[in-house]
């Protein structure tokens, strides 16, 4: 082989053209070239990691204690800010300024971050798994289950969505459930109950187009067990579109938490140092709102982050959309 | 066809009684009942709490309550029976005395046309929102195509993004910052909803999301339709440009954004409770929010069927434009 590579001979020439010179990539490995090739899914990725280490060392990195009522320095507007409607000028030590009971909003807004994020991660991963598994079995099994899913299906689709996380955070808020981690255990219960159909649906039908495929045909033709051509010759290949559901029902889930959030049915503001879910963006809306004539800049702020963090999702979603499935490039 | 939009019709009526069902339930398990005041008020008593739960029923068995709001039941004090939401009939509300919830959302003040009913307000939004969403959103989506990779097709896909991607409620506080607080263009929480340029500021951001989906569509289907063979036979007959993007090009690219609006017209109705909130505005997302925070059962239950009839509406509504626009369209399960 090294002699052959390295002599001149034409023969030589023409036979290293048959080789495949650059290392071999499986799929995902050369959707994930494509992924960092995409300037806008990159930034989306950093913003993304970003608010992670954020979330993870809000008590590091905080300036203030966000729970500390900071007397004589409350409503404060951000440090830009020379004079206020109420005649307060901002502060530099509270660069986005205090709420109505001289907390750090800066401070607040970090330790927020920490809900977005687990809200963003932790029920998709529960719609994935348990989506992925019944789209799968109803897809290929068919009969009553297939059926029972698409009933369900058509009364999710049926009930806007808002409307039923509103009814059950409000009936439930108050049971055992709902007072789990402040509130927000029955928010992603709520969330996945609603959401996993999506994952379930596309599922089924990337295996009803697989099923018949040759590759199928000729895994069932050397006596292929059911569960083998299931997770080793249909879930493998519809993994694409599994990841881009999963990348693309995150910014909803933040969105909604921050919707719920905003009217007062999202997370419980804690009062306890020990919570690690001290507050949510939503809830600091919520908070912010009471000031919006005279005090908007309080919603600045958390404003920017859902902002932010939803943008970077979208953003990393459709990149990954173009790399998992270049026949898609452009037409959304 | 007509066997399958017959099919989805009739597909309505049990989709309404789960959701009526499920939304019965969920209330009735809510902590607090109607007659709670917030904690600062004086509470109702409890003898006067029991006449008025044998008044409105609420001391029966749930089935029979939630059978009695379906189709109907004896009135306990006049003992004539009352027709109940297969007629239409919502049943009273719980905190406005003397209304019933159909009157408070649909009944307009005296003198004053249906438009301006709770219901009529939140139409009148919802159609503004649309209508801004469609003059703005579908000629960014054409001159993006036309001008594609230039930085004006980049602004529009930026602004598109933001506006499919962050929720409208946060749209809005970045609006009430700039127009509001710092320009002082507009009031937030007007006085009066007679004039029209206090609409312009919650119209806009209602739409807003219509509006970017609109433009994404749009730019997405020109982009599609300026190869086809047709428009180059346009050109190669000698059409004139302007003749070809219009009649050609735009037409044709409007078919799947039509399409869509339907449901976004739906989620305009239904999604606006938060901007009508946020604004004071006098419509029915306001009367939801409301009535959530008073527990006003029938109140929730009305408004939450109405917003889930119309959203089945607008989703069967995809299925008619569909095959009025494109006639190779035929509908088979």
């Amino acid at each position: 082989m090294e002699e052959q590579a390295t002599s001149t001979t034409p023969a030589a020439n023409v036979a290293s053209l048959n080789e495949i010179s650059t290392p071999r990539r499986d799929l995902l490995a050369d959707a994930w070239y494509r992924l960092t090739k995409n300037k806008g899914a990159v930034a989306g990725m950093i913003v993304i990691a970003l608010f992670i280490l954020v979330a993870i060392f809000a008590d590091k990195i905080s300036p203030h204690n966000p729970l500390q009522l900071n007397s004589g320095f409350d409503y404060l507007p951000p440090f830009w800010v020379k004079e206020n409607a109420a005649g307060h000028a901002g502060n530099p030590n509270f660069i986005f300024g205090t709420d109505t009971l001289g907390r750090d909003v800066l401070s607040r807004t970090l330790y927020g971050a920490r809900v977005s994020m687990v809200v963003g991660i932790f029920p998709t991963a529960i719609i994935l798994l348990v989506g992925t598994f019944i789209g799968l079995y109803s897809g290929y099994k068919g009969g009553w289950i297939d059926n029972l899913l698409m009933r369900f299906t058509d009364v999710v689709y049926a009930f806007p969505d808002l409307l039923f996380f509103i009814i059950v955070m409000i009936s439930l808020r108050d049971t055992v459930i709902g007072k789990m981690l402040n509130g927000l255990f029955l928010l992603f219960l709520a969330l996945a109950i609603v959401n996993w159909v999506g994952v379930a649906r596309i599922v089924r039908g990337q295996v009803l187009s697989l099923r018949e495929k040759e590759f199928v045909e000729a895994a069932r033709a050397i006596g292929a067990s059911n569960r083998r051509i299931m997770f080793k010759h249909i879930l493998p290949n519809s993994l694409g579109p599994i990841i881009i559901t999963a990348a693309t029902t995150v910014p909803g889930m933040i969105i909604t938490e921050a919707i719920l959030g905003y009217l007062g049915l999202g997370l419980r503001p804690s009062t306890n140092p020990q919570d690690f879910f001290l507050t949510s963006w939503g809830a600091l809306l919520l908070d912010g709102q009471t000031a919006i004539n005279t005090q908007p800049w309080a919603l600045l702020f958390p404003a920017i982050c859902v902002s932010l963090v939803v943008l970077a999702f979208t953003f990393l979603g459709d990149g990954l959309r173009d790399a998992l499935d270049p026949r898609l490039q452009g037409t959304q | 066809m007509t066997g399958y939009l017959a099919k989805r019709l009739l597909w309505l009526i049990p989709v309404i009684f789960i959701v009526a069902g499920l939304t019965f339930i969920l209330m009735h398990n809510a902590p607090g009942g109607p007659w709670d005041r917030d904690l600062n008020a004086r509470q109702v008593d409890p003898t006067a709490q029991k006449l008025l739960n044998e008044y409105y029923g609420l001391n029966k068995p749930l089935v029979n309550q939630f059978t009695s709001y379906l189709i109907g039941g004896t009135n306990t004090t006049t003992h004539k029976w009352v027709c109940g939401l297969i007629c239409g009939n919502m049943g009273p509300s719980y905190r406005i005395r003397g209304m019933s919830v159909q009157q408070y959302l649909f009944k307009p003040p005296t003198n004053r046309n249906f438009f301006y009913s709770k219901f009529g307000y939140s139409i009148r939004l919802a159609f503004l929102a649309l209508g801004i969403a469609i003059l703005v959103g579908l000629p960014m989506g054409v001159i993006s195509a036309l001008k594609q990779n230039t930085w004006i097709d980049y602004i529009n896909l930026f602004v598109a993004t933001v506006g499919i991607s962050v929720p409208n409620f946060v749209i809005a506080i970045f609006l009430i910052i700039i127009f509001a607080s710092t320009l002082h263009w507009v009031s937030i929480v007007p006085t009066s909803w007679d004039e029209l340029n206090v609409w312009i500021l919650p119209g806009l951001v209602l739409g807003f999301g219509v509006l970017a989906r609109t433009a994404r569509l749009s730019r997405a289907t020109m982009l599609e339709v300026m190869r086809m063979d047709y428009v180059r036979t346009a050109r190669a007959k000698g059409l004139t440009e302007r003749v070809v993007v219009v009649r050609h090009m735009i037409q044709n690219a409007m078919i799947p954004v039509v399409t869509f609006l339907g449901p976004a017209l739906a989620g305009l109705i239904t999604g606006s409770f938060i901007i009508e909130t946020m604004f004071g505005f006098p419509g029915m997302g306001r009367a939801y929010v409301t009535a959530i925070s008073q527990r006003d059962y029938s109140m929730i239950m009305g408004t939450t069927l109405i917003y889930a009839v119309l959203v089945a509406i607008a989703n069967l509504s995809v299925d008619f434009v569909y095959v009025l626009l494109d006639p190779r369209i035929k509908l088979t399960e």
